[in-house]
């Protein structure tokens, strides 16, 4: 698929969301984790906002949590999104403690349950970006 | 008391959809505050301080068409639908310390002829805090509006303590019958069942149709002044006796909080009933901003009227009818009079206070709280007396 098909929203590739980007193109789903107290975050920021810290590294996660919320979008409020409806943006709780807001790929909108266990799977949507998604564990 | 700030003046357009309102939204606005001046018995050129709400106008601009020659007070909060209950603290405080005389805050938009509600953030998310993170982290998998972000909150809500969709229902329908009562209101003579909300559309689970706000071309305003100088005005005026805004934490990212059912309003109602030396049990009605159903649900928990969990249940049996224990949006609010950004509730909260609404009149009305909610869940709360 190209840069010229792909329709909907992309994010900017500016700063520390550049770097959470590169790795999603690698494959790779990393968070940012403070060294001072060991804390996990995202979105990604700057400095700790539990301790402080401005010492941080990016840690690999391990790809896997549970469905925290999600809604079923039925009518598109973005053109880009026109002809998806029904689809369904969620929320994972990754095992780390930190939320991502994701699709879930392998689930129809309405058989999804909160709690359900998901594991990461990545979906290169243009050349340059590469976002990740998530499908039940298991299945 | 003589030093305390109250509200002097409202006013408001007609509120329509169809062909829209057929002038510019700051015509539409002027129309408002030109309304709110002769409420409160007011030149334009007294008017020394104005608070335009975000991205709909400039205080220069106002002062230039209204004729105030002596603006010396200007600002805005950018905290969405919770700002002009925000710019009540804000004006409150700026008249009390003498940075102005008369502060005149307007609200107003062509929310369906122009730019629809529901489209304004596709355009404007670059302009709310936390914009750039729903550029990057939200609007690529279709999550672009406030529905559905309010939606992954109200999901949540009913897998906790559910909550279940008739409760939803009860909001719309308190909202829809006070519109029978207000001939101003666009869902006036648009009497609405249980059957018919629950068999309306989805729009994004659980919200159906009629849990979301309507889009309409409209405008209001009120103006703000102290109590010493209100004794020299012909109107009632109505005491701010207590004001608060606040932010949820973080602001800026709506799914990585915490307490994920924290909102602005968690630390600012505390706040305001503190100042006015009131609690929730002494409030005779609220007028909540109601972008959506489970907003107000949310916001009669976080403002301390039951606890977090038991809101399904309050708003059931007609608690929040007028009648009930606690009349909510006596007007129809965003649900069913007009969506003017959260003005329309000053509005009615003051002519609640000043014994003005005939037959949807709160008997006795003393006290009332009139609430904002904006952005990621920013939150503003004031108290309100009668004079």
């Amino acid at each position: 698929m190209s840069d010229n098909e792909y329709k909907k929203p992309l994010p900017a590739l500016e700063g520390l969301t550049r770097e959470f980007y590169g790795f999603c193109k690698d494959g790779e789903l990393r968070f940012q984790r403070c060294n001072g107290c060991r804390a996990w975050r995202h979105v990604p920021r700057e400095m700790c906002p539990e301790c402080g810290s401005m010492d941080w590294g990016w840690e690999p996660s391990s790809g896997r949590g549970k469905l925290f919320t999600w809604t079923v979008a039925a009518r598109p409020l973005h053109a880009a999104f026109a002809d998806e409806t029904p689809y369904a943006p969620a929320v994972v709780e990754l095992d780390e403690g930190v939320r991502l807001v994701t699709e879930i790929v392998d689930c129809r909108p309405d058989n999804l349950e909160i709690d359900t266990p998901v594991e990461v799977v990545f979906e290169e949507v243009t050349p340059g970006i590469t976002l990740p998604k998530f499908r039940r564990s298991g299945h | 008391m003589a030093n305390e700030a109250c509200i002097v003046g409202i006013g408001q357009t007609p509120f329509c959809r169809g062909e829209g309102s057929g002038v510019t939204e700051l015509a539409l606005q002027l129309q408002a505050c030109t309304a709110a001046l002769d409420d409160a018995g007011l030149k334009a050129r007294q008017v020394d301080g104005i608070m335009p709400f975000p991205n709909l106008g400039s205080a220069e601009g106002f002062a230039a068409n209204l004729g105030c020659p002596n603006l010396r007070f200007a600002a805005t909060i950018n905290m969405g639908g919770a700002a002009p209950v925000a710019s009540l603290q804000t004006a409150g405080a700026a008249v009390k310390a003498g940075a102005a005389d008369y502060v005149l805050v307007p609200a107003g938009w062509n929310g369906y002829s122009g730019r629809r509600v529901a489209q304004t953030l596709n355009e404007q998310v670059s302009s709310i805090p936390g914009g750039a993170i729903a550029r990057d982290f939200y609007f690529p998998y279709g999550l672009t509006s406030p529905a559905q972000w309010y939606a992954l909150m109200a999901r949540r809500h009913m897998h906790e303590f559910g909550t279940t969709p008739e409760q939803l229902g009860a909001i719309a329908l308190a909202m829809r019958k006070h519109a029978q009562l207000n001939p101003n209101a666009v869902m006036h003579g648009k009497e609405m069942t249980l059957e018919a909300y629950l068999a309306a559309p989805m729009v994004t689970d659980p919200y159906r149709l009629f849990d979301c706000c309507i889009e309409t071309d409209g405008a209001a305003a009120m103006i703000v002044t102290t109590v010493e100088r209100a004794r020299d005005l012909p109107g009632k005026a109505v005491r701010i006796l207590g004001v608060a805004s606040g932010q949820p934490y973080p602001a800026d990212e709506i799914t990585n909080r915490k307490d994920i059912f924290m909102t602005g309003l968690t630390i600012a109602a505390p706040q305001a009933f503190k100042k006015a030396g009131l609690k929730p049990a002494d409030v005779d009605f609220a007028q909540i901003y109601d972008c959506f159903t489970f907003e107000v649900l949310q916001q009669i928990e976080e403002s301390g009227f039951c606890e977090r969990g038991e809101g399904g249940a309050f708003v059931e049996g007609g608690r929040i009818e007028l009648g009930g224990d606690l009349p909510v949006n006596t007007h129809g609010g965003l649900l069913s009079e007009a969506h003017v950004l959260g003005m329309g509730h000053i509005v009615e909260a003051v002519r609640q206070l000043r014994g003005e609404c005939g037959t949807r009149q709160v008997a006795d009305a003393e006290v009332g709280v009139v609430t904002g909610w904006g952005d990621f869940g920013d939150g503003s709360i004031a108290i309100l007396g009668r004079a």
